[in-house]
Protein backbone atom coordinates (compact mmCIF):
# COMPACT_ATOMS: atom_id res chain seq x y z
CA UNK A 1 0.00 0.00 0.00
CA UNK A 2 1.02 3.64 -0.33
CA UNK A 3 0.31 7.06 -0.75
CA UNK A 4 -3.42 7.69 -1.38
CA UNK A 5 -4.58 10.31 -4.27
CA UNK A 6 -7.10 12.87 -2.74
CA UNK A 7 -10.12 13.94 -3.40
CA UNK A 8 -11.05 17.15 -2.09
CA UNK A 9 -14.48 18.89 -2.20
CA UNK A 10 -14.32 22.38 -2.82
CA UNK A 11 -16.34 24.56 -1.21
CA UNK A 12 -16.58 28.29 -2.17
CA UNK A 13 -18.05 30.76 0.47
CA UNK A 14 -19.66 34.03 -0.01
CA UNK A 15 -20.82 35.59 3.65
CA UNK A 16 -21.00 31.98 5.01
CA UNK A 17 -22.99 30.04 2.63
CA UNK A 18 -21.31 27.72 -0.16
CA UNK A 19 -21.47 28.73 -3.48
CA UNK A 20 -20.56 27.47 -6.86
CA UNK A 21 -20.26 29.80 -9.86
CA UNK A 22 -19.64 28.94 -13.49
CA UNK A 23 -16.55 30.42 -14.61
CA UNK A 24 -17.04 32.87 -11.70
CA UNK A 25 -20.42 34.09 -12.99
CA UNK A 26 -23.59 31.93 -13.11
CA UNK A 27 -23.74 31.54 -9.00
CA UNK A 28 -26.09 29.24 -7.39
CA UNK A 29 -26.79 28.53 -3.50
CA UNK A 30 -25.91 25.06 -2.26
CA UNK A 31 -26.25 25.52 1.05
CA UNK A 32 -24.93 24.87 5.14
CA UNK A 33 -21.03 24.71 5.09
CA UNK A 34 -20.95 22.96 8.26
CA UNK A 35 -23.53 20.43 7.35
CA UNK A 36 -21.96 19.88 3.65
CA UNK A 37 -18.47 19.45 5.37
CA UNK A 38 -20.06 16.99 7.75
CA UNK A 39 -21.78 15.02 5.09
CA UNK A 40 -18.29 14.74 3.09
CA UNK A 41 -16.23 13.87 5.34
CA UNK A 42 -18.88 11.06 6.63
CA UNK A 43 -18.21 10.19 2.60
CA UNK A 44 -14.64 9.97 2.56
CA UNK A 45 -13.57 13.29 1.36
CA UNK A 46 -9.70 13.09 2.38
CA UNK A 47 -9.70 17.29 2.13
CA UNK A 48 -11.77 19.90 2.22
CA UNK A 49 -11.31 23.43 0.92
CA UNK A 50 -12.87 26.21 1.24
CA UNK A 51 -12.39 29.03 -0.98
CA UNK A 52 -13.96 32.83 0.29
CA UNK A 53 -15.17 34.20 -3.24
CA UNK A 54 -16.14 37.71 -2.14
CA UNK A 55 -12.88 38.43 0.61
CA UNK A 56 -14.35 41.43 1.74
CA UNK A 57 -13.48 42.29 5.54
CA UNK A 58 -16.81 41.43 6.68
CA UNK A 59 -17.16 38.16 4.77
CA UNK A 60 -13.66 36.62 6.31
CA UNK A 61 -15.05 37.48 9.77
CA UNK A 62 -17.91 35.10 9.06
CA UNK A 63 -15.44 32.97 7.30
CA UNK A 64 -13.65 32.51 10.57
CA UNK A 65 -16.21 30.97 12.07
CA UNK A 66 -17.53 28.87 9.77
CA UNK A 67 -13.88 27.15 9.77
CA UNK A 68 -14.39 27.55 13.85
CA UNK A 69 -17.40 25.21 13.79
CA UNK A 70 -16.36 22.77 10.89
CA UNK A 71 -13.07 22.48 12.71
CA UNK A 72 -15.06 21.48 15.54
CA UNK A 73 -16.62 18.45 14.35
CA UNK A 74 -14.67 17.55 11.28
CA UNK A 75 -11.47 16.30 11.95
CA UNK A 76 -9.79 15.40 7.99
CA UNK A 77 -7.59 18.83 6.97
CA UNK A 78 -9.11 21.68 6.61
CA UNK A 79 -7.77 24.16 3.84
CA UNK A 80 -8.98 27.75 3.22
CA UNK A 81 -8.16 30.36 0.95
CA UNK A 82 -9.20 33.58 -0.43
CA UNK A 83 -8.50 37.04 0.93
CA UNK A 84 -5.23 35.57 2.63
CA UNK A 85 -3.22 38.72 2.42
CA UNK A 86 -0.91 38.76 5.57
CA UNK A 87 0.71 36.90 7.98
CA UNK A 88 -1.88 37.92 10.50
CA UNK A 89 -4.70 36.54 7.63
CA UNK A 90 -2.71 33.11 7.70
CA UNK A 91 -2.55 33.26 11.86
CA UNK A 92 -6.15 34.08 12.01
CA UNK A 93 -7.06 31.14 9.69
CA UNK A 94 -4.49 28.42 11.37
CA UNK A 95 -6.21 29.68 14.92
CA UNK A 96 -9.67 29.11 13.59
CA UNK A 97 -8.91 25.43 12.92
CA UNK A 98 -7.39 25.46 9.26
CA UNK A 99 -4.65 23.31 8.56
CA UNK A 100 -3.62 24.73 5.47
CA UNK A 101 -4.37 28.26 4.08
CA UNK A 102 -4.16 28.77 0.33
CA UNK A 103 -1.96 32.30 -0.58
CA UNK A 104 -2.73 33.47 -4.86
CA UNK A 105 -2.77 37.10 -5.29
CA UNK A 106 -0.85 38.34 -1.74
CA UNK A 107 1.82 35.90 -3.09
CA UNK A 108 1.91 37.81 -6.50
CA UNK A 109 1.91 41.42 -4.63
CA UNK A 110 4.66 40.35 -2.16
CA UNK A 111 6.42 36.85 -2.79
CA UNK A 112 8.12 37.05 0.60
CA UNK A 113 4.76 37.05 2.23
CA UNK A 114 5.02 32.88 1.16
CA UNK A 115 8.45 32.47 2.78
CA UNK A 116 7.60 34.40 5.99
CA UNK A 117 4.76 32.22 6.16
CA UNK A 118 6.13 28.98 5.50
CA UNK A 119 9.33 29.82 7.78
CA UNK A 120 6.66 31.03 10.73
CA UNK A 121 4.15 28.35 10.43
CA UNK A 122 6.05 25.25 8.25
CA UNK A 123 5.50 24.73 4.60
CA UNK A 124 3.16 22.21 5.41
CA UNK A 125 0.20 24.73 5.95
CA UNK A 126 1.45 27.30 3.22
CA UNK A 127 -0.64 26.30 -0.18
CA UNK A 128 0.16 28.98 -3.10
CA UNK A 129 -2.23 28.69 -5.15
CA UNK A 130 -1.65 29.24 -9.09
CA UNK A 131 -4.57 30.69 -11.25
CA UNK A 132 -3.11 29.84 -14.74
CA UNK A 133 -3.97 30.70 -18.31
CA UNK A 134 -2.66 29.40 -21.96
CA UNK A 135 -1.26 32.18 -23.70
CA UNK A 136 0.05 31.87 -27.64
CA UNK A 137 -1.48 29.30 -30.27
CA UNK A 138 1.67 27.12 -30.23
CA UNK A 139 -0.28 23.92 -29.58
CA UNK A 140 2.94 21.66 -28.88
CA UNK A 141 4.90 23.63 -26.65
CA UNK A 142 1.77 25.20 -24.81
CA UNK A 143 3.07 27.87 -22.11
CA UNK A 144 0.72 29.49 -19.48
CA UNK A 145 0.97 32.98 -17.71
CA UNK A 146 -0.38 33.46 -14.45
CA UNK A 147 -3.84 35.44 -13.86
CA UNK A 148 -5.19 37.33 -11.58
CA UNK A 149 -9.18 38.75 -10.76
CA UNK A 150 -11.27 35.26 -11.75
CA UNK A 151 -9.02 35.05 -15.06
CA UNK A 152 -9.43 38.09 -16.28
CA UNK A 153 -6.18 40.48 -15.36
CA UNK A 154 -3.06 38.50 -17.13
CA UNK A 155 0.32 39.53 -14.68
CA UNK A 156 2.48 38.72 -17.60
CA UNK A 157 4.52 35.55 -15.09
CA UNK A 158 5.00 32.05 -16.52
CA UNK A 159 2.76 30.05 -14.66
CA UNK A 160 5.21 26.98 -14.73
CA UNK A 161 7.99 29.26 -13.37
CA UNK A 162 5.90 31.00 -10.81
CA UNK A 163 4.92 27.64 -9.29
CA UNK A 164 8.51 26.71 -9.39
CA UNK A 165 9.40 29.81 -7.02
CA UNK A 166 6.86 29.57 -5.18
CA UNK A 167 7.88 25.85 -4.02
CA UNK A 168 11.79 27.06 -3.47
CA UNK A 169 10.10 29.78 -1.21
CA UNK A 170 8.23 27.51 0.78
CA UNK A 171 5.21 26.36 -0.34
CA UNK A 172 4.04 22.76 0.80
CA UNK A 173 1.87 22.24 -2.02
CA UNK A 174 0.49 23.69 -5.70
CA UNK A 175 -3.45 24.53 -6.02
CA UNK A 176 -3.20 24.84 -9.61
CA UNK A 177 -6.14 25.98 -11.50
CA UNK A 178 -6.82 25.94 -15.29
CA UNK A 179 -8.72 29.74 -15.73
CA UNK A 180 -9.17 28.11 -19.52
CA UNK A 181 -11.01 25.11 -17.80
CA UNK A 182 -13.15 26.17 -14.81
CA UNK A 183 -16.75 25.71 -14.80
CA UNK A 184 -16.08 23.77 -18.41
CA UNK A 185 -16.79 20.28 -17.24
CA UNK A 186 -14.10 19.61 -20.29
CA UNK A 187 -11.55 17.91 -17.62
CA UNK A 188 -8.56 19.47 -15.73
CA UNK A 189 -5.30 21.15 -18.18
CA UNK A 190 -3.45 18.33 -17.69
CA UNK A 191 -0.62 19.55 -19.90
CA UNK A 192 -0.52 22.33 -17.05
CA UNK A 193 -0.34 20.18 -14.08
CA UNK A 194 2.31 17.95 -15.89
CA UNK A 195 4.47 20.84 -16.48
CA UNK A 196 4.24 22.47 -12.94
CA UNK A 197 4.74 18.91 -11.16
CA UNK A 198 7.86 18.24 -13.18
CA UNK A 199 8.99 21.55 -11.98
CA UNK A 200 7.98 22.18 -8.38
CA UNK A 201 8.56 18.66 -6.84
CA UNK A 202 5.94 19.59 -4.12
CA UNK A 203 2.03 17.77 -4.21
CA UNK A 204 -0.46 19.47 -6.60
CA UNK A 205 -4.10 19.73 -6.38
CA UNK A 206 -5.34 20.00 -9.71
CA UNK A 207 -8.45 22.27 -10.16
CA UNK A 208 -10.65 23.58 -12.89
CA UNK A 209 -12.81 21.81 -15.54
CA UNK A 210 -13.86 18.49 -13.81
CA UNK A 211 -17.13 17.00 -15.61
CA UNK A 212 -16.79 13.46 -15.66
CA UNK A 213 -15.17 11.20 -13.13
CA UNK A 214 -12.30 10.13 -15.77
CA UNK A 215 -11.45 13.41 -15.84
CA UNK A 216 -10.16 12.98 -12.16
CA UNK A 217 -8.37 9.40 -13.58
CA UNK A 218 -6.55 11.43 -15.93
CA UNK A 219 -5.63 14.36 -13.66
CA UNK A 220 -3.67 12.21 -11.90
CA UNK A 221 -2.22 9.73 -14.55
CA UNK A 222 -1.99 12.27 -17.48
CA UNK A 223 -1.27 15.59 -15.00
CA UNK A 224 0.11 13.71 -12.52
CA UNK A 225 -1.98 15.37 -9.82
CA UNK A 226 -1.53 14.12 -6.11
CA UNK A 227 -4.94 15.52 -5.35
CA UNK A 228 -8.35 16.39 -7.31
CA UNK A 229 -10.29 18.94 -6.12
CA UNK A 230 -14.12 19.71 -7.67
CA UNK A 231 -17.18 21.19 -6.57
CA UNK A 232 -20.17 21.12 -9.50
CA UNK A 233 -20.35 17.33 -9.95
CA UNK A 234 -20.08 16.53 -5.67
CA UNK A 235 -22.36 19.56 -4.99
CA UNK A 236 -25.21 18.86 -6.82
CA UNK A 237 -25.62 15.05 -6.45
CA UNK A 238 -23.95 14.13 -10.36
CA UNK A 239 -21.38 11.54 -8.59
CA UNK A 240 -20.78 10.85 -4.74
CA UNK A 241 -16.85 11.02 -3.29
CA UNK A 242 -17.13 6.90 -3.00
CA UNK A 243 -18.20 6.24 -7.17
CA UNK A 244 -15.70 8.58 -7.66
CA UNK A 245 -13.02 6.61 -5.66
CA UNK A 246 -14.49 3.46 -7.18
CA UNK A 247 -13.90 4.59 -10.73
CA UNK A 248 -10.45 5.70 -9.95
CA UNK A 249 -9.52 2.29 -8.23
CA UNK A 250 -10.76 0.26 -11.36
CA UNK A 251 -8.41 2.66 -13.27
CA UNK A 252 -5.35 1.54 -10.88
CA UNK A 253 -5.08 4.62 -8.57
CA UNK A 254 -4.58 4.15 -5.31
CA UNK A 255 -7.72 6.35 -2.96
CA UNK A 256 -8.45 5.49 0.63
CA UNK A 257 -11.53 3.46 1.60
CA UNK B 1 -12.74 10.77 40.91
CA UNK B 2 -10.63 13.10 40.17
CA UNK B 3 -10.85 14.64 36.51
CA UNK B 4 -8.15 13.15 34.22
CA UNK B 5 -5.66 16.36 32.60
CA UNK B 6 -4.68 15.64 29.62
CA UNK B 7 -2.03 18.59 28.74
CA UNK B 8 -1.34 19.44 24.84
CA UNK B 9 2.31 21.30 24.99
CA UNK B 10 2.09 24.80 23.47
CA UNK B 11 5.31 25.77 22.28
CA UNK B 12 4.11 27.51 19.35
CA UNK B 13 4.46 25.21 16.37
CA UNK B 14 1.60 24.57 14.68
CA UNK B 15 -1.96 24.23 15.23
CA UNK B 16 -2.30 22.43 18.62
CA UNK B 17 -6.34 23.48 18.92
CA UNK B 18 -7.23 20.64 16.38
CA UNK B 19 -5.61 18.11 18.85
CA UNK B 20 -6.91 19.67 21.69
CA UNK B 21 -10.33 19.50 19.72
CA UNK B 22 -9.77 15.75 18.71
CA UNK B 23 -8.91 15.26 22.29
CA UNK B 24 -12.31 16.74 23.88
CA UNK B 25 -14.44 14.64 21.05
CA UNK B 26 -13.07 11.33 21.95
CA UNK B 27 -14.27 11.87 25.95
CA UNK B 28 -11.01 13.91 27.25
CA UNK B 29 -12.76 15.51 30.66
CA UNK B 30 -9.96 18.12 31.14
CA UNK B 31 -7.49 19.17 28.11
CA UNK B 32 -5.23 22.15 28.61
CA UNK B 33 -3.09 23.40 25.98
CA UNK B 34 -0.31 25.07 28.08
CA UNK B 35 3.47 25.61 27.88
CA UNK B 36 3.17 26.12 31.81
CA UNK B 37 5.88 23.27 33.31
CA UNK B 38 3.38 23.11 36.69
CA UNK B 39 0.26 22.92 34.44
CA UNK B 40 1.68 19.79 32.66
CA UNK B 41 3.39 18.04 35.69
CA UNK B 42 -0.28 18.14 37.37
CA UNK B 43 -1.45 16.33 34.20
CA UNK B 44 -2.06 12.62 34.18
CA UNK B 45 -1.52 12.68 30.08
CA UNK B 46 0.89 14.62 28.16
CA UNK B 47 0.51 14.96 23.96
CA UNK B 48 3.54 16.58 22.43
CA UNK B 49 2.48 17.36 19.17
CA UNK B 50 4.23 19.97 16.50
CA UNK B 51 4.84 21.06 13.03
CA UNK B 52 7.75 22.23 11.17
CA UNK B 53 11.57 21.91 11.54
CA UNK B 54 13.31 20.06 15.00
CA UNK B 55 16.07 23.41 15.50
CA UNK B 56 12.87 25.42 15.43
CA UNK B 57 10.81 22.97 17.53
CA UNK B 58 14.39 22.87 20.10
CA UNK B 59 14.90 26.64 20.46
CA UNK B 60 11.49 26.92 21.29
CA UNK B 61 10.98 23.92 23.77
CA UNK B 62 13.93 26.01 25.60
CA UNK B 63 12.88 29.31 25.06
CA UNK B 64 9.81 28.25 27.16
CA UNK B 65 12.01 26.06 29.72
CA UNK B 66 10.05 23.07 28.57
CA UNK B 67 13.13 20.98 28.74
CA UNK B 68 13.01 19.64 31.97
CA UNK B 69 9.38 18.77 32.35
CA UNK B 70 9.36 17.16 29.24
CA UNK B 71 11.98 14.80 30.41
CA UNK B 72 10.24 14.10 33.57
CA UNK B 73 6.83 13.64 31.81
CA UNK B 74 8.45 11.48 28.94
CA UNK B 75 9.37 9.38 31.77
CA UNK B 76 6.65 8.89 34.62
CA UNK B 77 3.29 8.80 32.17
CA UNK B 78 1.47 8.04 29.28
CA UNK B 79 2.78 10.53 26.49
CA UNK B 80 1.93 10.80 22.92
CA UNK B 81 4.00 12.74 20.32
CA UNK B 82 2.76 13.70 16.99
CA UNK B 83 4.77 14.31 13.90
CA UNK B 84 7.52 16.35 14.85
CA UNK B 85 6.56 15.58 18.87
CA UNK B 86 8.25 12.03 17.16
CA UNK B 87 10.77 13.68 15.38
CA UNK B 88 12.09 15.47 18.36
CA UNK B 89 12.93 12.60 20.46
CA UNK B 90 15.17 11.25 18.16
CA UNK B 91 18.76 11.77 19.25
CA UNK B 92 19.31 14.00 16.35
CA UNK B 93 18.35 15.39 13.34
CA UNK B 94 19.99 15.98 10.11
CA UNK B 95 18.38 18.79 8.97
CA UNK B 96 20.21 22.45 9.12
CA UNK B 97 23.86 20.61 9.01
CA UNK B 98 22.54 18.64 12.11
CA UNK B 99 20.53 19.33 15.30
CA UNK B 100 20.28 17.81 18.85
CA UNK B 101 17.15 16.32 19.66
CA UNK B 102 15.42 15.09 22.90
CA UNK B 103 17.50 11.71 22.92
CA UNK B 104 14.51 9.70 24.49
CA UNK B 105 15.35 7.45 21.41
CA UNK B 106 18.45 6.20 19.70
CA UNK B 107 18.56 7.24 15.97
CA UNK B 108 18.18 10.11 13.72
CA UNK B 109 15.48 12.40 11.29
CA UNK B 110 16.70 12.37 8.13
CA UNK B 111 15.04 14.37 4.81
CA UNK B 112 13.11 12.15 2.55
CA UNK B 113 15.32 12.63 -0.29
CA UNK B 114 17.26 9.64 1.15
CA UNK B 115 14.40 7.71 0.72
CA UNK B 116 13.27 9.08 -2.86
CA UNK B 117 15.68 9.54 -4.16
CA UNK B 118 15.41 6.84 -7.10
CA UNK B 119 11.97 7.93 -7.59
CA UNK B 120 12.29 11.51 -8.53
CA UNK B 121 8.33 11.71 -9.48
CA UNK B 122 7.38 11.20 -5.52
CA UNK B 123 6.95 14.49 -4.43
CA UNK B 124 8.11 16.01 -0.96
CA UNK B 125 6.59 16.63 1.23
CA UNK B 126 5.53 13.65 1.76
CA UNK B 127 1.50 14.10 2.38
CA UNK B 128 -1.93 12.68 1.92
CA UNK B 129 -3.39 9.33 3.37
CA UNK B 130 -0.87 6.66 3.71
CA UNK B 131 -1.45 2.98 5.12
CA UNK B 132 0.31 1.77 8.51
CA UNK B 133 1.43 -1.50 9.23
CA UNK B 134 1.34 -2.38 12.53
CA UNK B 135 4.92 -4.22 13.22
CA UNK B 136 4.02 -4.71 16.92
CA UNK B 137 0.78 -4.89 18.95
CA UNK B 138 0.00 -2.38 20.83
CA UNK B 139 -2.90 -0.71 23.14
CA UNK B 140 -2.56 2.17 21.13
CA UNK B 141 -3.46 -0.18 17.98
CA UNK B 142 -6.90 -1.17 19.27
CA UNK B 143 -9.78 -1.49 17.02
CA UNK B 144 -7.84 -0.44 14.30
CA UNK B 145 -7.46 -2.34 11.64
CA UNK B 146 -3.28 -3.40 10.27
CA UNK B 147 -2.74 -1.42 7.43
CA UNK B 148 -5.46 1.40 8.33
CA UNK B 149 -4.36 4.81 6.42
CA UNK B 150 -3.95 7.97 8.33
CA UNK B 151 -2.95 11.74 7.49
CA UNK B 152 0.89 12.46 7.06
CA UNK B 153 2.85 15.83 6.26
CA UNK B 154 6.56 15.77 6.33
CA UNK B 155 9.60 15.97 4.80
CA UNK B 156 11.83 14.27 7.15
CA UNK B 157 11.04 10.61 8.38
CA UNK B 158 12.60 9.11 11.58
CA UNK B 159 15.06 6.36 11.06
CA UNK B 160 15.59 4.73 14.61
CA UNK B 161 18.72 2.22 15.26
CA UNK B 162 16.91 -0.18 16.41
CA UNK B 163 13.67 -2.11 15.05
CA UNK B 164 12.57 -2.77 18.55
CA UNK B 165 10.89 0.48 19.13
CA UNK B 166 9.07 0.45 15.90
CA UNK B 167 5.44 0.09 16.15
CA UNK B 168 4.05 0.82 11.96
CA UNK B 169 5.72 1.79 8.92
CA UNK B 170 4.65 2.69 5.77
CA UNK B 171 5.97 3.19 2.86
CA UNK B 172 7.03 6.11 0.33
CA UNK B 173 9.81 5.54 -2.07
CA UNK B 174 10.98 3.10 1.03
CA UNK B 175 9.55 2.05 4.39
CA UNK B 176 9.74 4.68 7.24
CA UNK B 177 9.04 4.38 10.27
CA UNK B 178 5.32 5.88 11.38
CA UNK B 179 5.16 5.28 14.96
CA UNK B 180 7.31 4.29 17.68
CA UNK B 181 7.63 3.50 20.91
CA UNK B 182 8.72 2.40 24.46
CA UNK B 183 7.40 1.68 28.15
CA UNK B 184 5.13 4.37 28.48
CA UNK B 185 5.92 6.91 25.48
CA UNK B 186 4.16 6.23 22.07
CA UNK B 187 4.45 8.28 19.09
CA UNK B 188 3.30 9.23 15.29
CA UNK B 189 4.85 10.78 12.22
CA UNK B 190 1.04 10.89 11.21
CA UNK B 191 -1.32 13.13 12.44
CA UNK B 192 -4.60 11.25 14.55
CA UNK B 193 -6.31 14.66 15.03
CA UNK B 194 -6.49 14.58 11.16
CA UNK B 195 -7.31 10.99 10.28
CA UNK B 196 -11.03 11.01 10.68
CA UNK B 197 -12.35 7.70 12.53
CA UNK B 198 -8.90 5.60 12.50
CA UNK B 199 -7.05 8.97 14.04
CA UNK B 200 -9.99 9.51 16.84
CA UNK B 201 -10.18 5.51 18.10
CA UNK B 202 -6.10 6.12 18.71
CA UNK B 203 -6.73 8.96 20.66
CA UNK B 204 -9.62 7.27 22.51
CA UNK B 205 -7.09 4.43 23.51
CA UNK B 206 -4.37 6.78 24.27
CA UNK B 207 -6.81 8.49 27.36
CA UNK B 208 -7.61 4.66 28.18
CA UNK B 209 -3.87 3.58 28.02
CA UNK B 210 -2.39 2.61 31.38
CA UNK B 211 1.31 3.90 29.86
CA UNK B 212 2.61 -0.29 29.30
CA UNK B 213 3.62 -1.44 26.23
CA UNK B 214 2.63 -4.59 26.00
CA UNK B 215 -0.91 -6.12 26.50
Amino acid sequence: MGLAVRIIPCLDIDDGRVVKGVKFVDIRDAGDPVEIARRYDRAGADEITFLDITASHEDRETLVHVVEAVAAEVFIPLTVGGGIRSIADVRRMLNAGADKVAINTAALRDPDLVREAAERFGSQCIVVAVDAKRVGDDEQNPRWEVFTHGGRKPTGIDAVEWAGRMAAAGAGELLVTSMDRDGTRVGFDNALNRAISEHAGVPLIASGGVGSLQDLVDGVQQGQADAVLAASIFHFGEYTIAEAKAHMADAGIEVRR
Amino acid sequence: MAVMKVAVIDYGMGNLRSVARALEHVGAESVVVTDNPAVIQGCSRVVFPGQGAVRDCMSALQAHDLLGVLEQVMADRPFLGICMGMQALMERSEENQGVTALGRFAGTVRHFRALTADNPALKIPHMGWNGVEQSQAHPLWAGIANGERFYFVHSYFVDPRSPDIVYGESEYGGRFAAAIGAENVFATQFHPEKSQQPGLRLLQNFLAWDGQACN
